[in-house]
């Protein structure tokens, strides 16, 4: 895994006066699942804002698909799902999904495509405010899929979600990256930790450990990868 | 620019508009009965009816426009799907445009209504074509849309943005000449008066209803336009790909 989808170096986000990211280094391997972790306030959705060019950054650089990230060519190979389910909740499923598809100008098949994937088919003519919050978070993600993106940045997919749901999307991640797609997906649940190929757990805008489940695991001498968490934020005091 | 964009945000904003008749209900009859309220409240063949009338009906539409576009912009920046757009490739003027458009097509059913009912059955005359009238109110519709996607930008909340409708459009009503004629405002009220955009969306209106087609209505069409542009380019610099 030496090629690297997204490559940060020195990145440094100041929001409100106060550093988010006093100055983050780390690279997610290019057709791997990677996991986001830490707790809420940690950074993560900034570091994501940054991946995808809505955040305004005062230093450091992020690279996406081996170009500045938010330049125009990565628009239409980069498919974002923000924390909340940035949808319109007036309008039905199909409807928001057939109007993100127009602004990326993807045919309507892809529309029915994200539907299935997601396991939407039958809402599709139901207006999202009449959703789930759980329905909601997948109309999100499925305008996220449109396109078949290269790269996907995921905040928080599974929020809310049963396990049932939740086991069915983590596989579903999986089956993109195995398709050649990078993902970095987001979570504050550690159990979640288990089902990513590569973990960034951040702590406070500062990167605690990059590395694999099983690394962390055997580095930290612990099963539990909320322990392994623990024991890392002990050491760096 | 891509008129694909452009289109499906027309189309996104009148579907929406569609999942809500109720609004649509407001948008067509509250300027229905406000203008039947005028013509009740003065009589059918008052002054100030026949004078009032028709600047009034094409002023509804920037009203109306500029209040719902203000909000509609709101919600797309704090749902967070202007944050996801602006991942996506596209213009900001793709945007902008599809706006204008999609509440320049609202504006032509409200004015077209309130038009078809103030000429036809209330008994108002104006000396000019009335198609004028029509095609000023629409023209205002989409300053005021322009004028709301511009404010909104200064707006957190939608308490905030619904307070800006006093704010910003209660002066202009009352300083573009439908209460006091500009030449007998004291000096510093004129001076104002013309720096505002709606003196001139008024004075077109009032010079149609007159039917004086002269310099001074041309002028007035040319600031019209002119401020279109001006508020579009205001509102593009406050669509930000990156925010704090």
């Amino acid at each position: 895994m030496s090629d690297a989808a997204i490559r940060v170096q020195s990145l440094r986000v100041v929001r409100g006066g106060t550093p988010v990211l006093p100055g983050l280094d780390c690279e997610v391997p290019a057709g791997s699942v990677t996991g986001l972790l830490g707790p809420s306030g940690s950074g993560k959705s900034t570091l994501m804002r940054a991946v995808v060019g809505v955040q305004q950054v005062a230093a450091g650089s992020v690279e996406v698909l081996g170009l500045p990230a938010g330049s125009a060519p990565l628009r239409s190979r980069v498919g974002y799902m923000t924390q909340s389910p940035s949808v319109y909740g007036d309008l039905t499923v199909r409807e928001n999904l057939e109007f993100f598809a127009a602004v990326l100008g993807e045919p309507r098949d892809d529309v029915m495509h994200v539907l299935a994937v997601v396991d939407l088919e039958e809402f599709a003519d139901r207006v999202v405010n009449r959703l789930s919050g759980g329905q909601r978070n997948r109309v999100s993600l499925a305008a996220a899929l449109l396109g078949r993106p290269e790269l996907l940045v995921l905040d928080e997919p599974t929020v809310g979600l049963d396990p049932l749901l939740r086991r069915d999307l983590w596989a579903l991640f999986h089956r993109l990256a195995d398709g050649g797609a990078t993902l970095l997906v987001s979570s504050h649940v550690m159990d979640e930790a288990n089902r990513c190929d590569v973990l960034l757990l951040l702590r406070d805008g500062h990167l605690v450990a990059q590395a694999t489940p099983d690394e962390l695991r055997a580095s930290t001498g612990t099963q539990d990868l909320d322990a392994a968490f623990l024991r890392l934020v002990e050491e760096q005091r | 620019m891509s008129t694909r964009v452009t289109l499906a945000f027309v189309r996104r904003i009148l579907e929406q508009f569609r999942r809500d008749p109720r609004t649509i209900a407001l948008i067509l009859a509250v300027p229905c009965m406000l203008e039947f309220l005028l013509q009740q409240l003065f009589g059918r063949d008052s002054r100030v009816f026949q004078q009032v009338g028709a600047p009034l009906l094409g002023l509804f539409p920037f009203i109306a426009m500029f209040l719902i576009t203000s909000i509609t912009m709101l919600r797309e920046r704090t749902s967070g799907t202007l944050e996801r757009l602006m991942t996506m490739p596209l213009h900001k003027v793709d945007v902008l445009a599809g706006y204008a458009i999609a509440f320049a097509v609202a504006a032509v059913a409200q004015a077209a209504l309130v038009s078809a009912l103030a000429f036809g059955l209330l008994g108002l005359n104006v000396a000019g074509p009335t198609w004028v009238v029509v095609v000023l109110a629409v023209a205002n519709a989409v300053l005021g849309t322009t004028l709301g996607l511009f404010v909104s930008a200064f707006a957190q909340t939608e308490f905030q943005a619904v307070q800006f409708m006093p704010a910003i459009v209660f002066p202009q009503i009352l300083l573009c000449g439908l209460f006091v004629a500009q030449s007998e405002m004291a000096t510093w009220l004129r001076v104002i008066s013309y720096a505002l955009p709606l003196t001139y969306a008024y004075d077109a209106l009032a010079r149609t209803a007159a039917n004086t087609f002269d310099a001074r209505f041309a002028l007035d069409v040319v600031v019209i336009a002119a401020c279109t542009v001006l508020f579009v380019v205001l509102g593009a610099a406050t669509l930000r790909r990156r925010t704090d």
